[in-house]
C-alpha cells in the first residue's frame, strides 16, 4: 500500500503555552477533496500550520507521503488567507504567481523561461491573464483570491493547503474554485481546504476532517459528515479543554 | 582646488552610501521595519563613546564596532521587550531609543571631559561631519556601499517574498528567520557606516524617506529599488556639496551661512532636507500617485459627468421628434436640469469641437454621432435604473438620483449583461422602438421633467 498523502500523529499545538488543538491524530489518503471544518477557534487554521511547519509542534509528527516534511516541501502548495498580506506591496500579478516558483528555483537563481511560463499557465487555469500585470491593488477581492490560488499551482505540488479559499469572494469565483480543486483532484493531487459554509461541505468535498481543538471524525464526507458528529462538532464548547487552556495561560505570570 | 578635489572623493562615497541606504532602507519599509533603523541609529551613540574611551582615539573602525555593537544589543532588547512582556513593538522601539540615546549623550560629555574629546571631535557624531573625513574612511564607505549592494542583488528574490509573504515563504523552506537576520543586519551596517555623515540623529531618514519618495512613481519592486537608489544617492550628492567649502568657493560667498555664521553646516540635516525635498515633489508631481495627477483626474472625470448629463438631456428632449434632430433653444437646456449657464456654455463648446453638437443662434442640435453617444449613455442610464427598480426595490421616483452616482463609472461589459438580463425577462422592447440607433432603448421608469 503507498503511503498517505497526510498522516498527522499525535500533534498537540500551544500558542504562548496555551494549547490550541490538542492530540490530533489523522490520516488523509491521496487524491481527496478535504474539507477542515468547525466552530470559530476551532484550530482549523493552526492545524494547517502545523502541517506546513508553521508552527512549533509541542508534540508528535508529520508526515507527507511517508516522509518528514522537511524532505518533502516541494510536494507541497499553500494559499494562505487573503488578508495575511498587505495588497499595497509593490508588485504585479505575475510577479505574485512567480513566487510560486522560488521554492524550486532555490537559493540566487533568478526566475527564468521555464517559472515565467509556469505563472502564465497558473493565471490562465484561474482565467486571470489579462490581468498579469495589474498592480496587486487595483484586483477585486475575488481576483485577488485567485491570484494567491495561481501562485500555489505555479509550485507544482502534490498536496495544496488552502486557508479559507471561499471567504469574501464573489459567486464567479468560488465556482472557479471549485473547479480548479475538481481538476486538481482528478490528477491525483490532494488538496486541504479550510471552510466555513456547511451548506456546501457535501456538495464541494470527498472527505472530511471535523476539529473542535481535538479532531472530533476524520473520513468521507458520507459517513463522517453525519449530524451526530456535526453537533458534537459544534454543539457547545468543550468547555473542560476551554478551561484548562485558560488556566495554564493565567498560571503565565508574563502574559 | 584642493579642497574640491577632496570634497569629490568624499562625495563619491557618501553617494553609494545614500544610494545603498535608500535600498535597503525601502526592504525595511516594506517589511514594516522602518523605524528599526533610528533605533539602531540612536542605540549605536554609547558604542561609539564606549569604544572611544577604550581606544583612546577616533579611530573609524573601532567606533564602527562599538556602534554596531549597542545598536545590535538595543534590538537585542526591542525583541526581549515585545516577546516576554506586554510592550508593543513601538513602544519597545521608543524605550530603547531614548534610553539608549540618553546614556550615550552623558558618555559623550564624559569622554570629551577626559580625553580631549572635543579635539577629537565626538559630537560631530550628533549631526555628522565631513570636513575631517580622511581617504581611509571614504575607502570604508565604498567597500562596504558595494559590499551591501552586491548581497541585496543576490538575495533580491529572497527577500521579495519574504517581504510580501512570510508565511507563505515560510512554507516553501526558505529560513525567514535567517534572512530576516540578513536583512536587518545588511540595515544596521549601512546604518552604522552612515553614522559619521548623516550622524546618529538624522541617519534613519537616510533609509525611509527615499523609499517613501520613489513609492510615488512605480508600482512595481525593481524599479521601487533603483529609484530609491537614486533618490538616496541624490540626496546625499547635494547635501554634502553644500555643507563642503565647494560653494564658498566657487561663489566667494556661502550660501547657507544667511550672513550670521561663518562656518558650513553639518551634512546630516543638508542630506535629510534634500531627500525630503524630493518627497515633497513626488508627492506633488509624480503621475498616477501625486497630488497633481489625482486633481486633473478628479477634474477630467467632473467634465466628462457634466458632459453626459448634458447629451443626455439633450438627448430626453429630442427623443419626442425622433428621428427627426429638433433644434433647441439653449435656454430650455439650461433651464431643464437648473444648470449654471457658464458652465453650459462651456461644455456645450466643447461638445460642438468634438462633433457632437451643431450650435446656431442660441440653438443647439445633436449631430448624428452625437445623437448616436447621447442614446448610449441614455441606455446605461436607464438600463441601470430599471437595475435599480427590479432588484434593489428603489423607489422609481427616487432612481434617477441613485443611478446618477454610479452610472459614469461602469463598464461596458456589465452594461451588455444588464441589458441582457433585462431582455431575457421581457424587461425591454425586443424590437427597436424607432429605427435610428440605438435598437432597443428602454423606457424611462419615471416621469421625465418636462
Amino acid at each position: 500500500m503507498p503511503p498517505p498523502a497526510l498522516e498527522i500523529h499525535d500533534v498537540t499545538v500551544a500558542y504562548h503555552r496555551k494549547p490550541v488543538l490538542w492530540d490530533i491524530d489523522l490520516v488523509v489518503p491521496e487524491g481527496k477533496l478535504v474539507g477542515i471544518v468547525g466552530p470559530n477557534g476551532a484550530g482549523k487554521t493552526t492545524l494547517i500550520k502545523a502541517a506546513l511547519g508553521l508552527v512549533p509542534l509541542a508534540s508528535g509528527k508529520v508526515e507527507i507521503y511517508g516522509k518528514s516534511l522537511k524532505q518533502q516541501r516541494s510536494l507541497i502548495g499553500y494559499v494562505p488567507q487573503r488578508e495575511s498580506v498587505d495588497w499595497d506591496f509593490p508588485v504585479t500579478a505575475l510577479d505574485v504567481v512567480l513566487m510560486g516558483t522560488y521554492g524550486q528555483l532555490g537559493w540566487f537563481r533568478r526566475p527564468g523561461k521555464i517559472q515565467r511560463e509556469a505563472a502564465r499557465v497558473g493565471l490562465e487555469q484561474v482565467g486571470m491573464s489579462q490581468y498579469a500585470h495589474r498592480q496587486i491593488r487595483q484586483l477585486s477581492g475575488g481576483q485577488q483570491q485567485r491570484v494567491f490560488l495561481a501562485r500555489a499551482l505555479a509550485q507544482d505540488a502534490r498536496i495544496y493547503f488552502m486557508d479559507e479559499p471561499f471567504a469574501g469572494v464573489d459567486a464567479a469565483t468560488e465556482s472557479a474554485i471549485v473547479t480548479l480543486m475538481q481538476s486538481l483532484r482528478s490528477t491525483g493531487k490532494t488538496v486541504f481546504v479550510v471552510h466555513h459554509d456547511l451548506q456546501t461541505v457535501a456538495e464541494y468535498f470527498d472527505y472530511v476532517i471535523l476539529l473542535n481543538m481535538r479532531l472530533i471524525a476524520c473520513g468521507p464526507t458520507k459517513v463522517t459528515f453525519s449530524t451526530k458528529n456535526l453537533q458534537a462538532t459544534y454543539g457547545g464548547r468543550l468547555t473542560i479543554l476551554d478551561e484548562a487552556a485558560e488556566a495554564i495561560r493565567q498560571r503565565d505570570p508574563l502574559r | 582646488m584642493l579642497a574640491t578635489s577632496i570634497t569629490f572623493k568624499v562625495m563619491m562615497g557618501t553617494t553609494l552610501l545614500g544610494a545603498t541606504a535608500g535600498v535597503v532602507g525601502s526592504y525595511a519599509v516594506l517589511r514594516r521595519r522602518a523605524l528599526v533603523s533610528d533605533m539602531l541609529a540612536h542605540a549605536a551613540l554609547p558604542g561609539i563613546c564606549l569604544a572611544f574611551l577604550i581606544v583612546g582615539a577616533r579611530d573609524i573602525f573601532a567606533l564602527s564596532i562599538g556602534a554596531l555593537a549597542t545598536g545590535l544589543v538595543g534590538l537585542l532588547l526591542v525583541t526581549v521587550l515585545c516577546r516576554w512582556t506586554r510592550t508593543k513593538e513601538d513602544a519597545a522601539i521608543g524605550i530603547v531609543l531614548s534610553t539608549f540615546f540618553g546614556a550615550g549623550v552623558v558618555l559623550l560629555s564624559f569622554a570629551q571631559r577626559h580625553h580631549q574629546g572635543n579635539q577629537a571631535g565626538l559630537d560631530t557624531y550628533l549631526f555628522g561631519e565631513i570636513a575631517a573625513m580622511q581617504s581611509r574612511e571614504v575607502r570604508l564607505l565604498l567597500a562596504v556601499g558595494t559590499l551591501v549592494l552586491l548581497a541585496v542583488l543576490a538575495l533580491h528574490k529572497e527577500f521579495k517574498v519574504l517581504a510580501f509573504d512570510p508565511e507563505f515563504a515560510a512554507s516553501q523552506g526558505w529560513p525567514i528567520f535567517l534572512l530576516d537576520f540578513g536583512m536587518m543586519a545588511l540595515l544596521a551596517v549601512v546604518t552604522v557606516v552612515g553614522l559619521p555623515i548623516c550622524g546618529v540623529i538624522l541617519m534613519a531618514a537616510l533609509t525611509i524617506l527615499p523609499s517613501a519618495a520613489a513609492r510615488f512613481w512605480t508600482n512595481r519592486l525593481g524599479s521601487l529599488l533603483l529609484l530609491a537608489g537614486l533618490f538616496g544617492g541624490v540626496s546625499a550628492a547635494v547635501g554634502t556639496l553644500l555643507a563642503s567649502p565647494v560653494p564658498q568657493q566657487l561663489l566667494g560667498f556661502n550660501p547657507l551661512a544667511f550672513g550670521w555664521h561663518p562656518s558650513h553646516l553639518p551634512p546630516g540635516p543638508l542630506i535629510v532636507l534634500t531627500t525630503a525635498s524630493l518627497l515633497v515633489v513626488s508627492l506633488f508631481i509624480a503621475p498616477q500617485h501625486g497630488i497633481a495627477a489625482r486633481l486633473v483626474g478628479e477634474f477630467r472625470l467632473r467634465a466628462r459627468i457634466f458632459r453626459e448629463h448634458l447629451l443626455r438631456s439633450l438627448y430626453e428632449m429630442s427623443e419626442a421628434e425622433l428621428p427627426a434632430l429638433p433644434a433647441i433653444a439653449e435656454s430650455a437646456l439650461v433651464d431643464y436640469r437648473s444648470w449654471n449657464r457658464l458652465l453650459v456654455d462651456w461644455q456645450i463648446r466643447r461638445a460642438e469641437r468634438r462633433g457632437l453638437v451643431e450650435l446656431k443662434d442660441g440653438t443647439i442640435r445633436l449631430t448624428p454621432d452625437g445623437l448616436t453617444t447621447a442614446a448610449d449613455l441614455t441606455r446605461t442610464h436607464r438600463l441601470w435604473e430599471l437595475f435599480l427598480v427590479e432588484y434593489a426595490n428603489i423607489a422609481e421616483d427616487h432612481v434617477d438620483r441613485d443611478a446618477d452616482d454610479v452610472e459614469h463609472l461602469l463598464p461596458q461589459p456589465l452594461i451588455d449583461d444588464l441589458q441582457r438580463r433585462l431582455a431575457e425577462e421581457g424587461r425591454l422592447p425586443l424590437q427597436p422602438r424607432v429605427d435610428i440607433p440605438p435598437p432597443s432603448m428602454p423606457e424611462s421608469p419615471h416621469e421625465l421633467e418636462p
